[in-house]
């Protein structure tokens, strides 16, 4: 449902329409059967000019610099029409051009569109034909300082660290875009890519990651992300989610601190679920304790989610009577 | 640093539902040759007429209309069997889906080549089970989704890999129990709602962490009552129907505040335009307006016909096409 910024030409003055170039004599447009009610859309003159001559370019098959320069027109007017793109890929191909100088364009292109997938896909193909992902960083830097949780300039970001396995830098990079935000789920989100893509969580990594967490949530406790990642952490670590002593003492300090963040909350909620399904309670995370604060939860500092807590005790309650709860979702 | 939470501010928020106004703003829309935003859209064109038409289904308005059958029949590709966004322009997956759905509830899918549909969406599933969009290969969660809702409203998801299909969407789980457009790409409700859709119509449910995932869409809600799709975003209506319709597939839609939500939604309606934008003030389209009724419908408004979670169409087609996609309790 986006819209297309108003384009160049539009307040260009001097724009000429296809069918007023000498040049483009030789072409007969191709109109748009368009004739019943239901499919009726009121066009400008200019797009419905290139429009028909895209439509005959098309049909004539013709792969020329001309032809470069209309779809470059076209795409502008509506850089989500998938079929411009791939005329104007099959045009690169026939006349041989740079590719370099395509990045340039589509650079452009992308700083003014950059939530379309056709641009985006556009750059990849690129990126692929060159196997050359060294403007790539700096690229998807360009745009992520706009937008820093643009989804698609991560998903490409993703694509060619992975596939041309450049991850060098990019744990710094997400450094510093946790400096600038530290709730930017996107930049977590990469950390776990990256990781997971190099070194693995080995113990090693587990401990230093989990450093680096607890840091970021002592200078904002109410961060979901950060929180989230945390528990992503966690299930690496085969001592389970309530026996690593530096995140028990971490939550235990906050809560003694009288953090209500439901984050601190919620984990000690779950710390409890697994010690009490395990039957080997530390004496801290008992079934009392958990149905406390859910019942905190539930009427003070989440009642939003207020039917979550009830669900969270009622299940905690049946894991503690032996009861084989949540193994397999059932269906109704 | 930013320690701001994003959210809006509610103001003079409409205590109604305006049904005859969003009827009124559907219909001009699709007659009002002047609307040039609408032109620009021409690409969207199939999924656009699904939106409103099926916007105006849930207000109990019967849609059907030769023209419009008529006018899907010449956006299928008689080479791929594929269906495209407009007349003469490339076959898609989402406009196929989108096509299919307005002729099953229109009770006229035989007017296209139904066996064309189904080569078409065959031909996009890729060596690994995922499928990509068009035939120039973007490969996307969504697309897992529309294929195989397109073959089983088709009665054919027979005719891929489906255990494949269902690894990639495996693999495109998260840590934190969502799941992205790709192996590893950040959870977003939108992306979760297509690979619970996929996964409901699979009869796979079974691979997902029920209640962490449930708890994460739960997270989505804001102090306004409005729902994102990220952390840290702003709710958007069509969010509404990404989490809701999530949340129903998991069985566990009343884990969040429904008169909240309510709320969100209705404070979205232009009552002077009518229809619904993403957020209050901003301009009304069909497709917001879809997703704040059908979110409505999901929350037991009784006056919007009971709506599918997992096809987001009226459930009378479902049951009368015999379907029953999973939901899980």
């Amino acid at each position: 449902m986006k819209m297309s910024d108003s384009s160049d030409e539009e307040q260009d003055v001097n724009y000429v329409l296809f069918k007023d170039r000498p040049d483009w004599k030789d072409i007969r447009p191709i109109e748009q059967d368009d004739d019943d009610e239901i499919v009726a859309i009121h066009y400008t003159d200019k797009f419905k000019d290139v429009h028909n001559y895209l439509r005959a370019l098309l049909k004539k098959g013709e792969k020329s610099e001309r032809a470069l320069e209309l779809t470059r027109v076209a795409a502008s007017e509506n850089p989500a029409n998938y079929t411009v793109w791939q005329f104007r890929r099959d045009i690169l191909k026939t006349l041989n051009k740079d590719l370099h100088e395509e990045l340039d364009y589509i650079e452009k292109f992308i700083l003014k569109q950059s939530k379309n997938y056709q641009v985006w896909h556009h750059r990849k193909l690129l990126v692929d034909w060159l196997k050359d992902p060294s403007k790539e960083n700096y690229f998807t830097t360009l745009i992520l300082n706009k937008d820093a949780k643009n989804y698609h300039a991560w998903q490409h970001r993703q694509w060619y660290m992975k596939t041309f396995q450049v991850f060098d830098g990019e744990l710094d990079y997400v450094d510093s875009l946790l400096n600038d935000d530290v709730r930017n789920n996107s930049a977590w989100n990469q950390r776990y890519f990256v990781i997971n893509n190099t070194t693995g969580f080995t113990e090693e990594v587990l401990k230093r990651e989990i450093d680096y967490t607890l840091s970021k949530i002592k200078e904002v406790v109410e961060n979901e992300s950060a929180w989230n990642y945390l528990r992503g952490l966690l299930l690496h670590d085969k001592e389970g989610l309530s026996k690593n002593k530096t995140v028990t003492n971490f939550c235990e300090e906050l809560y003694s601190s009288n953090s209500q963040s439901p984050f601190v909350l919620s984990l000690i909620v779950d710390m409890c679920c697994e010690q009490v399904q395990e039957g080997s309670g530390d004496s801290i995370y008992t079934l009392e304790r958990a149905l406390q604060l859910c019942s905190d939860l539930e009427l003070k500092y989440d009642k939003i989610r207020a039917n979550y807590w009830k669900h969270m005790a009622d299940t905690i309650k049946r894991k503690a009577s032996g009861e084989n709860v949540e193994e397999e979702p059932t269906t109704s | 640093m930013a320690t701001l939470i994003k959210d809006v501010k509610l103001e003079n928020v409409p205590t109604e539902v305006l049904f005859d106004k969003h009827k009124e703003f559907l219909q001009s829309y699709e007659k009002d040759e002047n609307n040039y935003e609408y032109g620009m859209t021409d690409y969207l064109r199939i999924s656009g007429m699904y939106w409103g038409l099926t916007a105006l289904e849930l207000m109990s308005i019967n849609t059907k209309n030769q023209k419009v059958i008529d006018f899907i029949v010449k956006c299928q590709d008689p080479e791929s069997g594929g269906i495209s966004g407009c007349i003469d322009h490339d076959p898609h997956m989402l406009h196929t889906l989108s096509a299919v759905q307005i002729l099953v509830t229109m009770d006229e899918v035989n007017a296209i080549d139904v066996e064309g549909v189904v080569k078409y969406v065959v031909s996009n599933q890729q060596e690994d089970g995922s499928f990509t969009g068009d035939k120039w290969g973007e490969v996307d969660t969504r697309f897992s989704f529309t294929a195989v809702a397109t073959l089983a409203l088709l009665n054919r998801l027979d005719a891929i890999d489906v255990k494949k299909a269902v690894e990639f969407v495996q693999s495109c789980m998260n840590f934190d129990g969502g799941f992205g457009s790709r192996p590893l790409s950040e959870s977003h409700a939108g992306l979760i709602y297509c690979c619970l859709g996929f996964l409901s119509i699979t009869n796979s449910l079974h691979i997902v962490e029920q209640d962490t995932l449930a708890w994460w869409l739960c997270e989505r809600q804001l102090s306004s009552g409005g729902l994102n799709g990220r952390p840290e975003k702003l709710p958007d209506v069509c969010y509404s129907w990404w989490v809701l319709s999530s949340l129903s597939i998991l069985g566990r839609i009343h884990w969040i505040n429904h008169s909240a939500i309510q709320n969100y939604i209705k404070a979205c309606q232009d009552v002077e335009t009518g229809g619904f934008s993403d957020r209050p003030g901003n301009v009304t389209d069909p497709y917001h307006t879809l997703f704040g009724l059908a979110g409505l419908g999901l929350l037991g408004d009784e006056r919007i016909i009971k709506v599918n979670p997992t096809f987001c169409m009226p459930q009378a087609v479902i049951d009368k096409l015999g379907l029953k996609p999973q939901i899980l309790s």
